[in-house]
């Protein structure tokens, strides 16, 4: 079953084409990377996965637990309802609120409770939060964040902030978790330790991923199938050792010459 | 701990809190402590808490600047003022409390209308259009004969006392705190710190922003409505752009995103401006002089971000006691 399908995706601010005619298939549970060099328009694939963009053609669909949803014209926050979350490359958390908050906020829509329980306090009120409290801290055990959980976020070293994010997009209870550059400025140990906890997630979490990555240490020993963007387009599919050896990728990446010695 | 204790905790502790202030308060008033001086700066003080209150929902929490709230004021003043003038003298207090929430519904409503177009609109362009429709607002109490024009409406009946005075600023100042300290009022916040991940992290912006606008607008209508009630005069003049932006000194000197920075600064205002009662001619340089100073040696406001609580007081008397050891 496909999960996630991208059909003939086109993107243009003004005269550029950041994303043109993209076509992408991911079936549920897969791991996949999707790598190319800078400015290749791998971050716009994701800004329009969430809808902070709308495509100027194609179709995005996304199907979970039998319920199919046309993400096209989606607003970010019904799509997130869909089952979708996402890390940012440029980090953006909520820098001045506290680690707890930062993950609760995130379980905003599995809340239970409306807007009279908000204000009067209701019962209701207090039985959520509490189970909203203990979920959250759950999350920052499994990233050991929890003895932080009162920290500003901005306060936060840097690897840790990139945990966060992901711990927050797992908060919103996703089944496809879409993480963009994770490991970025993550020293070799680090990048090590966040590619086993990638691949625990997705069996724990029983997530789909999709992740946007300059390591390939990363890249090549997690993901099973890998696409290659390069100036805006689609240029190769298939499996770590495949994408390896195919020459158009070795020229995207390193130029003709290297490509044809 | 069960439930129970849960919900009881903090409600009893606030509980006893405000029972305290209230019962002070009405001793002073019997005693006759309380002169009526007094008394129209408590007025004053509680007007304003409600004001900045309802106004930092909007911009210190939401992170909306708003430069209109002035006219959310008007509209719950005029309303509940024309109300209370034209129904029959024997509806008693009952007419009061009808028209403090007329007014309060109609400045909400305005709220919603006016918000709904402008809440696209982000930071100074958001800020011009509020000034814009305080100022349409004001000009439209001016014109039309409904509301006597330039001159306003005089001899408003008079109708709030102390007891109604504490049940309306406490009732917002607890309902919009218990907002805030809700998953509502944390979706609030998220917008303020970056609308994009709270979008992207499941929370409707446009939602969440046009309810602090409609909640800030209502209980700005029910400032105005209590103004309106207790200094028997309106006129337009009384609610344009200079008093939107006394209320956003209020809220920017205790601090974007503190409550108990808005209240705090509401009353040390009140209290510094009848202070200066004494030196008529330089009242208005010494307190421009007296907010600068706070701006420079607090950019923050009083409070910050943070709320005046047990821990924050215990912590403060931690710091003293330890100074004094040094010395």
């Amino acid at each position: 079953m496909a999960e996630l399908s991208i059909k003939k995706l086109t993107k243009s601010f003004g005269g550029l084409t950041a994303v043109s005619n993209v076509s992408l298939e991911i079936k549920t549970g897969e791991l996949v990377g999707l790598i190319g060099p800078n400015g290749a328009g791998k971050t716009t694939v994701f800004n329009l996965l969430t809808g902070i963009y709308e495509p100027t053609s194609g179709e995005i669909t996304f199907e979970h637990d039998g319920r199919k949803t046309r993400l096209n014209k989606l607003k970010p926050y019904r799509i997130s309802k869909a089952g979708i979350a996402r890390t940012f490359q440029n980090i953006r958390l909520f820098r001045d609120l506290t680690v707890l908050d930062n993950v609760r906020i995130a379980m905003h829509q599995n809340a239970g409770y409306g807007l009279l329980a908000g204000f009067l306090h209701l019962p209701a009120h207090a039985l959520e939060e509490k189970r909203i409290i203990e979920e959250s801290i759950n999350l920052l055990d499994i990233f050991n964040l929890s003895e932080k959980k009162n920290e500003m976020a901005r306060n936060l070293p840097y690897g840790e902030q990139r945990r966060l994010e992901i711990v927050r997009a797992l908060a919103t209870g996703p089944s496809l978790l879409l993480l963009d550059e994770p490991a970025a400025g993550m020293n070799l140990g680090e990048t090590a330790q966040l590619t086993e906890t990638i691949a625990q997630l997705r069996d724990r979490f029983d997530l789909t991923v999709l992740l946007i990555e300059h390591d390939m240490s990363l890249v090549m020993r997690i993901c099973e199938r890998i696409y290659v963007m390069d100036y805006g387009s689609m240029i190769a599919e298939g499996a770590p050792e495949e994408i390896k050896a195919n020459p158009r990728v070795i020229k995207a990446y390193l130029g003709e010459d290297v490509a044809n010695a | 701990m069960s439930v129970k204790e849960l919900v009881k905790k903090p409600v009893l502790r606030k509980g006893i809190g405000l029972g305290a202030v209230f019962i002070i308060v009405q001793l002073l008033l019997m005693t006759g402590v309380m002169n009526d001086y007094y008394f129209a700066t408590l007025v004053t003080i509680c007007i304003n808490i409600i004001l900045a209150s309802s106004l930092n929902l909007i911009t210190g929490f939401t992170g909306q600047l708003s430069l209109g709230h002035a006219g959310f004021m008007s509209i719950g003043a005029y309303t509940c003022a024309i109300f209370m003038m034209n129904v029959p003298p024997g509806w008693g207090v009952g007419a009061f409390l009808a028209g403090v929430l007329l007014g309060a519904v109609a400045a909400g409503v305005v709220g919603l209308l006016v918000g709904l177009p402008t809440l696209r609109l982000r930071g100074d362009y958001l800020a011009i259009a509020t000034l814009g429709l305080s100022e349409i607002i004001r000009i439209i109490m001016v014109n039309l004969d409904i509301t006597n024009g330039a001159a306003g409406l005089s001899g408003v009946p008079r109708f709030v006392n102390w007891i109604w005075l504490f049940v309306f600023t406490a009732g917002v100042v607890l309902l919009i705190a218990n907002f805030l300290n809700s998953k509502h009022g944390r979706a609030c916040k998220a917008i303020r710190e970056d609308e994009i991940a709270a979008d992207t992290m499941g929370v409707n912006t446009t939602r969440y922003k046009v309810i602090a606008f409609i909640v800030g607008a209502f209980s700005a209508g029910i400032a105005g409505a209590l103004y309106a009630s207790y200094f028997y005069v309106i006129k337009p003049d009384l609610f344009g752009f200079l008093k939107s932006v006394d209320i956003l000194v209020i809220v920017v000197l205790g601090g974007l995103g503190s409550l108990s920075g808005s209240i705090l600064a509401a009353i040390l205002l009140a209290v510094m401006s009848s202070l200066l009662q004494s030196f008529a001619e330089i009242r208005m340089v010494l307190y421009a002089v007296m907010l600068v100073a706070i701006m420079i040696f607090r950019p923050q406001g009083l409070m910050g971000s943070k709320e005046i609580s047990l821990a924050l007081l215990k912590k403060f008397g931690k710091n003293l006691t330890f100074k004094k050891k040094r010395v």
